[in-house]
């Protein structure tokens, strides 16, 4: 007998009303057993199922002293989560059959949830040579992503996107153009001057975005843009999006698909362009979106980046981006009501998942087999601070900001990943 | 008599309007090998007893970089064959379709049912210029091995235009077995490459005349 566990007193995730939930085996039962061996008292928290993260960098190889499969996927379940995807630019960059075969080894044997490790696009990440994609599909790479660096070469790119294609794998984008880059540091504009510091202009992301979705309307090859930052990106997007009956980009929209960045040195178009103007962009805030912005960036939930500390506090110069803290309080999502329904629905793969995200779509069919991920959060009640005294990740440059709700409890295939102390 | 293989598409084409002589192309960069091509075509007819209509070949490989493949299509097309290409997406040339041939997804399509396959030469170099990640990927999907040339019909034969990579193009089973022309192919060139010349020479002769 493999033991049955019940969650009692739970809310639905999506229509708020009471829910129970029995499962045996990763399997979730028709009906609640009268006698159970494990019962978790959910006491009125959410119960929803598990969130996914399309972009972590767990850090290994090479680089555990930043962060270990283990480190990251146990950070990952504290916070409700049940399966990531975790980037290639490691030490040595996953760019072969071996090393996606290791991290999904170690993930299974260290792992407290699924994960889906992402291959590089080139070798080496280097922008020269074309990855196995073929073979790296076959060993369970997801996607194909030359991350911490873009994709210089337009014809390498194009090559790329048309031989990934063979591979049905979508190319994970980091665009910034290295020219435009430059030395900058911040954000170009008044207080770049003000300060004395080299900026870096908006169009060094938005000018590779226009790019890339005309290569991918070349090649009918998939885009997944990530953490994008500038009003201008995504403009490039919703011109791509906007679908004109008859027309030749007719399905360009399935081909693209967009993440908002959120932290680092996220920046707007310019210093005095307004951040509202972004949220408008990136259809952040559910109230004052227009239906076209809703659909320009999908999954919100991405990119946890973790840094030593000693990288992070170097001098401002050579320091590393992170994770910056929200400005406000209105940014963290509530935990229940419809705005987190579609923030749950973009960020999982369970069954109601709208699919906006080809990247989860492919997950959304292995999900599909063990329907049990599940994880609660509790009501927005009281702003419980995430404990800095008790980081569950090696990195430590998280946003220390006050989130309402906490996760009290994850389930991942069946297993107990994590389990609130308090 | 000039008998000219050159980089440039289009040079036999150029110095035959420049000179008073017989011009034979031996091939002209991506372009065209037009003594390749009727050496193939000289092969299937031998192979297929003579009838063109209604058989399908296909072509599998670097198309794109292919003057073998151009006139091989170009005279295959012309006579009725149903041609059918695979190869990688970097190495298929834009609207190809427009040549009167179809795209297959994979290999294996491409071979279903057919009476002939041609494998195109891989050259090192598209490494190098990122258009293919390795040989061993290639042959994995792209290579035509024995288990491939089931696929087809129990009498089809197998095509190289040489020099083949034993091993990336074909298995050495394929290459060295009993569905292979490859030798037939060099001898009926040589054929072919002296009725060429003997008719240009004939030619000439008459012009003089």
């Amino acid at each position: 007998m493999s033991p049955v566990t019940v969650i009692r007193n739970a809310r639905h995730w999506k229509s708020g009303a009471a829910i129970d939930l029995a499962f045996e085996r990763g399997v979730i039962l028709n009906a609640i057993p009268a006698a159970a061996d494990v019962v978790l008292d959910a006491a009125g928290a959410v119960l929803s199922p598990g969130l996914v993260d399309l972009h972590v960098h767990l850090r290994e190889p090479g680089q555990g002293s930043r962060e270990t499969i283990e480190s990251g996927t146990q950070a990952a379940a504290a916070g409700g989560f049940t399966a990531v995807a975790c980037m290639p630019n490691t030490e040595p960059v996953i760019d072969n059959v071996a090393w996606v075969e290791w991290v999904r080894a170690r993930a299974r044997a260290v792992g407290r949830c699924r994960v889906h490790p992402i291959a590089a696009v080139t070798i080496g990440q280097k922008g020269e040579r074309l990855t196995e994609a073929l073979a790296l599909r076959n060993s369970g790479a997801v996607a194909l992503s030359d991350d911490g660096r873009p994709i210089e070469s337009a014809a390498m790119m194009r090559h790329a996107l048309e031989y990934a294609r063979h591979a049905g794998l979508p190319i994970v984008c980091h665009e910034e153009d290295l020219t435009l880059r430059g030395e900058g540091h911040m954000n170009e504009g008044y207080t770049a001057t003000r300060l004395g510091i080299r900026g870096i202009p908006a169009a060094a992301e938005s000018v590779m975005v226009r790019r890339d979705v005309e290569l991918a309307e070349l090649t009918g090859g998939r885009v997944h843009f990530a953490h994008l930052s500038c009003a201008g990106s995504f403009d490039a997007l919703r011109d791509a999006q906007a679908a004109r009956p008859g027309g030749d980009r007719r399905d360009l929209p399935a081909l693209l698909d967009a993440q908002r960045r959120s932290g680092g040195r996220a920046r707007h178009a310019r210093q005095d362009e307004p951040a509202a103007a972004l949220r408008e962009a990136t259809g952040w805030r559910p109230s004052r979106r227009s239906p076209t912005a809703r659909s320009t960036a999908s999954p919100p939930i991405t990119r946890r980046t973790p840094r030593t500390t000693s990288a992070s506090r170097s001098r401002w110069r050579r320091s590393a981006s992170s994770a910056s803290r929200p400005r406000s309080r209105s940014r963290s999502p509530d935990w229940c009501g419809p705005a987190t329904s579609r923030w749950h629905a973009h960020s999982s793969c369970g069954p109601k998942h709208p699919g906006a995200c080809s990247t989860c779509r492919r997950w959304r069919s292995k999900a599909a087999s063990r329907p049990t991920w599940c994880s609660s959060i509790p009501t927005p009640s009281g702003r419980l601070t995430r404990p800095r005294s008790a980081p569950r990740a090696a990195a430590r440059r998280s946003p220390g900001c006050a989130l309402t709700g906490r996760v009290l409890a994850t389930v991942c295939d069946g297993e107990l990943t994590h389990l609130d102390p308090g | 008599m000039i008998v000219v293989r050159h980089s440039s598409p289009g040079a036999p084409a150029y110095l035959a309007e420049q000179v008073e002589s017989a011009v034979v192309n031996a091939g002209d960069g991506m372009h065209e090998h037009p003594t390749q091509g009727l050496l193939d075509l000289m092969t299937l007819r031998q192979a297929w007893g003579g009838g063109f209509e209604n058989r399908r070949i296909a072509i599998v490989g670097d198309v794109s970089h292919s003057r073998v493949a151009r006139s091989a299509i170009f005279g295959l097309a012309t006579l009725g064959v149903r041609v059918t290409l695979a190869g990688p997406a970097t190495l298929m040339p834009a609207e190809v379709e427009r040549l009167g041939v179809t795209v297959a997804a994979s290999v294996d399509e491409a071979m279903e049912g057919a009476d002939a396959v041609m494998a195109l030469r891989i050259q090192r170099e598209r490494m190098e210029a990122g258009l293919l990640p390795s040989l061993s990927e290639y042959t994995r999907n792209w290579g035509i091995d024995a288990a491939r040339v089931r696929r087809m019909r129990p009498d089809a034969v197998v095509l190289h235009p040489g020099p083949v990579n034993r091993g990336v193009e074909l298995a050495p089973d394929v290459a060295d077995g009993e569905r292979s022309l490859i030798l037939d192919q060099v001898a009926n060139g040589v054929a072919v490459r002296c009725a060429v010349l003997r008719r240009s020479v004939a030619a000439l002769a008459k012009e003089a005349a």
